[in-house]
């Protein structure tokens, strides 16, 4: 078997698993610090309710990101190993920084938040958890400036057979980077608050804790709004930026096979890809994907033609994820907006509750199909421009690396399971029953 | 050639710093079906470890990181050629990390079964193969010119490999028996520092018999001839290994723990010190190791990595002390009964 087709299938499964969890992580740990705030300046017990019983649900995922994480920084090497000293100058710097400004914060301060709650006064017990936050964000930056490099290098010399850094501020501010970060992010938060949305909405549909999940899901609903639409403003811009520095992947998004002006956009088409064109192109409307790539229906977009065959990337894969993104992109501030009106009649509307349950899924489905686009879409290369993907294996067996995928594919599905059956469980049960009255040493002594 | 030995030594400092602080959550791991009779014992000993085995294990990731920023070349050998020993340390490391939030979220025996298993072989799976691993690093690697291994699994498991893992494991069972004995009371503690006490003479046999043997099968004493006052670092290990009888027949227990930690950090930089300047040692031709100086980074990127090193480890370690500090008390019923307690 080859390895390197084994490699990337590897790669991109632990990938795709570890990004289940991360999105909830960064939006969630946001959430829940913002509870404990409220908590800690009020004294509200339902807002304490609230912090713990989605901090509950915040801990099984955060555990499950956590180890599938540690895997993907060894991978490089282990499958990676001639893209790791090709580019290990500036990526491996990244990802070391990575752990040492932020990712230690997050997970030597994750066990003082779970075990601190009568070690630490109320304001500081919430302080960590904004820490937590904060650094977990901090970490997301780091690895996609990481990422974006792999995208649009840059701030390097090619010397001694492979790439030097030579400017670190330009790695660090790089445009594509700092464009990833700003759609990643608010992604993950529309990603969290959809999560504690739907889970509200379950509750508010069996007419359970009614307060309590009115108040998450109206919190929740705040930062959903807020973030849907940054992502569609940014994810604007970045398209624009793509066309400049990744037009084969432009091309790939929107199936565009000549290059033209007024290039046009299609409402249903597929492509076809072993003839270069498309199967069939409904619903034309011209100009807009010049639009789209320039802000100008007159510009020229290059087409997949322009590009040699092995120059191109997959082109109905990163076209399907592109529409699926797209699609559900826009849904989701029409959901919250929606929502927004019906904010203080929640229970009354019971077809709006049971949709916002069927959507918790969605984001993450929008998240993994945007991540499709970003790394699907830069293929054949690894490093777009300077080394493809091909050339950036390990000398290891098909072997080996089949037996470790195998591995991969049965131990995730299991976790994965568990993990979903776990939070289900967590989620459906709903918070800890108030005790008012009771003494504090019986409140807490639950199994 | 200033900036890579910098460079050296902080990685080396880095590994010593992950076997120190995650070695003693492996070694509760491995004791756990041993002294963990009832499930409230059980619950005790991984509570010991809940606040701070996740900090710990960033130590790997900062390792494996700056291996890969300062060293990309030996990143990129080291985890290629141990790709069967590396995976199988990350799959531990997986099941592991998920056991303790798992394992008491669902109140059944079958479940908590399955979860203790997990914790077993996750904690002794890598306390073993990181000692296989690193002495297997000690004492070279079969790499040919174009640095590509010419070996497998089965290379790696030769005798002083062998007793690497062993003493590996040794080190973080009594690492970890010791914290148990700081953080636990009555029966468990009892065990606990009975198990250290009862493990420690094996310890030292097998710590003096690795050292002999290094003799044998490795070149690491060169350096240590040439500058004889090198050899502080091995007095550092054996008086850390004094020391953990020493401060457990005063009964002071965290003293005996960082006595402990002393040997480890001893032991590790036994090897990194013996190894300087080579990194990964070609056991083929020793012009075909890779050192400091032909596998490291460009001086602009160990300069700026040095920066943020010099930064923000400092920092991290102020941080982790003070949760050390916070999470070195007795633990008690109350902390069991706590809603987020594993």
């Amino acid at each position: 078997m080859d390895p390197v087709f084994l490699s990337r299938l590897q790669f991109a499964a632990a990938t795709m698993f570890h990004f289940l969890f991360v999105p909830l992580t960064l939006g969630l740990s946001v959430l829940v610090a913002y509870m404990e705030t409220r908590y800690a300046r009020s004294g509200d017990e339902t807002y304490l309710r609230m912090t713990k019983f989605w901090g509950k649900l915040f801990l099984i995922n955060f555990a499950l990101g956590v180890v599938t994480g540690i895997t993907l920084e060894f991978q490089f090497g282990t499958n990676w190993s001639r893209y790791s000293a090709f580019v290990g100058d500036i990526f491996g710097s990244l990802l070391a920084i990575e752990a040492t400004v932020a990712f230690f914060l997050e997970s030597i301060l994750i066990g003082v938040w779970v075990f601190g709650w009568k070690k630490l006064s109320r304001k500081a017990h919430a302080a960590v958890m904004w820490l937590v936050a904060g650094a977990g964000n901090i970490s997301a930056l780091w690895i996609l400036i990481a990422n974006g490099w792999m995208q649009q290098p840059v701030g390097y010399v090619l010397r001694n057979g492979r790439a030097e850094l030579n400017d670190f501020a330009a790695v660090a501010l790089n445009k594509f980077a700092l464009l990833e970060f700003f759609h990643t992010v608010p992604a993950a938060f529309i990603l969290g608050s959809f999560f504690v949305m739907g889970i509200s909405a379950y509750h508010l549909l069996k007419k359970q804790n009614i307060d309590f999940f009115t108040r998450s899901f109206r919190i929740a609903l705040v930062l959903g709004f807020i973030s849907s639409v940054w992502v569609i403003i940014e994810g604007d811009q970045h398209a624009i930026h793509v066309t400049q520095v990744q037009p084969t992947k432009l091309a790939a998004m929107e199936a565009h096979w000549e290059t033209s002006r007024e290039a046009p956009m299609f409402l249903l088409t597929l492509p076809d890809e072993a003839n270069e064109r498309n199967y069939f192109e409904f619903g034309r409307l011209p100009g807009l994907l010049s639009f789209l790539g320039y802000h100008d229906v007159n510009a020229e977009v290059r087409g997949l033609k322009d590009f040699a065959r092995d120059e191109r990337p997959p082109v109905l894969l990163t076209f399907i994820a592109f529409r699926t993104m797209v699609i559900l992109g826009t849904l989701f501030p029409l959901l919250t907006l929606i929502g927004w009106f019906l904010r203080h009649r929640l229970i009354e509307n019971r077809w709006y509750l049971m949709i916002m349950v069927a959507a918790i899924p969605l984001p993450y489905l929008a998240i993994q199909a945007g991540w499709v686009v970003a790394e699907v879409g830069r293929q054949p290369w690894i490093v777009y421009g300077l080394l493809k993907t091909a050339q950036a294996a390990s000398p290891v067996t098909g072997g080996q690396v089949l037996s470790s995928l195998i591995a991969f594919i049965l131990v995730y599905g299991l976790l994965g399971l568990t993990g979903f059956f776990l939070i289900a469980q967590t989620a459906i049960k709903g918070p800890k029953a108030v005790q008012p009255d009771a003494p504090e040493i019986l409140r807490v002594s639950a199994p | 050639m200033e900036l890579q030995a910098t460079w050296f030594f902080i990685w080396g400092l880095l590994w010593a710093i992950f076997f120190m602080t995650d070695g003693f959550d492996f070694g509760i791991g491995a004791l756990y079906p041993f002294l963990g009779k009832r499930e409230q014992d059980k619950r005790m000993m991984i509570n010991a470890m809940g606040p701070l085995w996740d900090g710990n294990e960033v130590w790997l990731i900062t390792a494996g990181g700056v291996t890969f920023a300062a060293f990309p070349l030996v990143y990129a050998v080291m985890f290629s050629s141990l790709y069967t020993a590396l995976m199988l340390i990350l799959f531990a490391l997986i099941l592991r990390g998920v056991s303790f939030e798992f394992r008491g979220k669902v109140d059944h025996p079958a479940w908590r079964n399955v979860w203790d298993v997990c914790i077993f072989i996750g904690s002794t799976t890598p306390a073993l193969l990181f000692g296989v691993a690193f002495a297997n690093i000690f004492k070279g690697l079969p790499l040919d010119q174009a640095h590509l291994f010419q070996g497998n699994l089965l290379t790696l498991l030769n005798p002083y490999g062998l007793l690497g893992g062993v003493l590996f494991m040794l080190f973080f069972l009594v690492h970890g028996a010791l914290w148990l004995a700081i953080r636990t009371s009555e029966d468990l503690h009892e065990r606990a520092v009975r198990a250290a006490g009862r493990l420690w003479l094996p310890l030292l046999l097998t710590a003096v018999a690795f050292l002999a043997y290094s003799a044998v099968a490795t070149d690491l004493y060169a350096n240590y001839l040439e500058r004889p006052y090198l050899f502080v670092v091995i007095l550092a290990a054996v008086s850390g290994l004094v020391g953990i009888k020493w401060f457990l027949a005063k009964k002071q227990y965290f003293r005996a723990w960082l006595a402990s930690a002393l040997a480890i950090a001893g032991a590790t930089f036994f090897g990194i010190v013996g190894l300087f300047p080579n990194m990964l040692l070609s056991s083929i031709n020793a012009d075909y190791s890779l050192t400091a100086l032909n596998a490291s980074s460009s001086p602009m990127t160990l300069k700026i990595m040095l920066v943020v090193v010099l930064l923000f480890v400092p920092l991290v370690l102020a941080y982790q002390i003070w949760a050390y500090h916070l999470f070195h008390t007795k633990l008690g019923q109350e902390d069991l009964a706590l809603e987020d307690a594993y």
